[in-house]
């Protein structure tokens, strides 16, 4: 969490393809079993950078606000 | 249970996708979904979800059509200019959206290219560009580069590569752009350009392949295409900022060409006006 928005990740569409974890700019993702994890959520700006390129959608932030 | 963009903008039973790990494919089809999405909310764009129609081709780029939410077509091998054209000529005030390949609209469907463009037709016409032909099992396509490896060319590419970009500007598309997958932000705003224009706009955006073409090639994984991408592919800011040496090298992300010729519809539209006008007063046309 950061502010008001949150990280969310769906591991049955992610492919464990690494991209949202080499290019998060504070390394707050790994892949783990060719799975998309969170290892270190206080770090995680919410900057929206791993949903960006996230060819599969399987990570994306929600406004907790909603 | 996704993001409210994959709700709202993609057929959610279609999905996840059928692309490779790793594929760029993904992320262009998000971006065309983001740049929609602004557009339908930027009020002065005059864009409506209506409005819009995705044509595709043949391909990996092709399979689009199917997962995007909105009038969708999915045509035949190289022939989604085709398609669109028609659908173009027969309601103008439609947002005519060809979701294409590097084979599919260079290849295939080279001619529907060119004379689209020469005739600057209002389409807008995204080129999913990853170097190869993906779905058929990795083939070389006008787009890979001289020398590099594909499955029928084990040796190195003896033909040089089109650059689609410059190719469509060549043919008179008013509006000709490179997009790509690392500079996601900088290409959906290129792509909201490309859907505002007027005239013919084709947007380049290099994808990757890391199954055939990556592989092949020794380029490394999604991670290693994606790092030459941030370090070769230059958004416009920086690149003219760039010296002549440093930017040798390198390729520019964002419009390359960009003029205000009259656009097809409009002046097809001007022919139909200025024969009626002659019907009217000499009771038909001239012979």
């Amino acid at each position: 969490m950061y502010g008001r928005k949150k990280l969310m990740i769906d591991p049955a569409w992610c492919k464990g393809c690494g991209i949202c974890a080499a290019f998060c700019p504070r390394q707050v993702l790994a892949v783990v079993n060719e799975k998309v994890t969170i290892q270190d959520p206080d770090s995680c700006v919410c900057c929206g950078l791993c949903e960006m390129r996230c060819p599969d959608y399987a990570i994306w932030l929600v406004n907790m606000e909603e | 249970m996704p993001s409210d963009l994959v709700h709202l903008y993609m057929r959610i039973d279609h999905l996840p996708q059928m692309w490779c790990p790793g594929c760029g494919n993904g992320v262009i089809m998000r971006d065309v979904a983001v740049a929609i999405d602004e557009l339908i909310h930027d009020e002065e764009s005059g864009v409506n979800r209506e409005d819009i129609v995705i044509v595709s081709g043949i391909g990996c780029s092709s399979r689009a059509a199917g997962y995007l939410d909105f009038n969708s077509i999915h045509t035949t091998h190289g022939r989604a200019i085709a398609f669109a054209s028609g659908i173009k000529m027969a309601n103008p005030r439609l947002h005519v959206i060809v979701l294409t390949g590097d084979g599919d609209c260079s290849a295939i469907g080279g001619n529907h290219l060119i004379h689209a463009a020469r005739r600057n037709l209002g389409l807008t016409v995204i080129a999913f560009n990853n170097d190869i032909y993906g779905m058929t099992g990795g083939q070389y396509s006008p787009t890979t580069p001289n020398g590099d490896k594909a499955t029928t060319a084990p040796y190195g590419n003896v033909d040089r590569p089109f650059d689609i970009a410059r190719l469509a500007s060549g043919a008179g598309a008013s509006f000709s752009a490179r997009g790509d997958v690392y500079h996601a932000r900088e290409t959906i705003d290129i792509i909201k350009q490309a859907i505002l224009h007027k005239g013919f706009s084709l947007v380049d955006v290099y994808s990757i392949c890391p199954t055939y073409y990556g592989r092949k090639n020794k380029k490394g994984d999604a991670v290693e295409m994606l790092r030459w991408q941030k370090e070769n592919l230059i958004p416009t800011a920086r690149y003219y900022n760039m010296r002549e040496d440093e930017r040798a090298d390198k390729k520019l992300i964002g419009i390359l060409s960009y003029n205000d010729y009259p656009e097809y519809t409009e002046e097809y539209a001007k022919v139909i006006a200025r024969s009626r006008e002659s019907l009217k007063k000499n009771g038909g046309a001239k012979t």
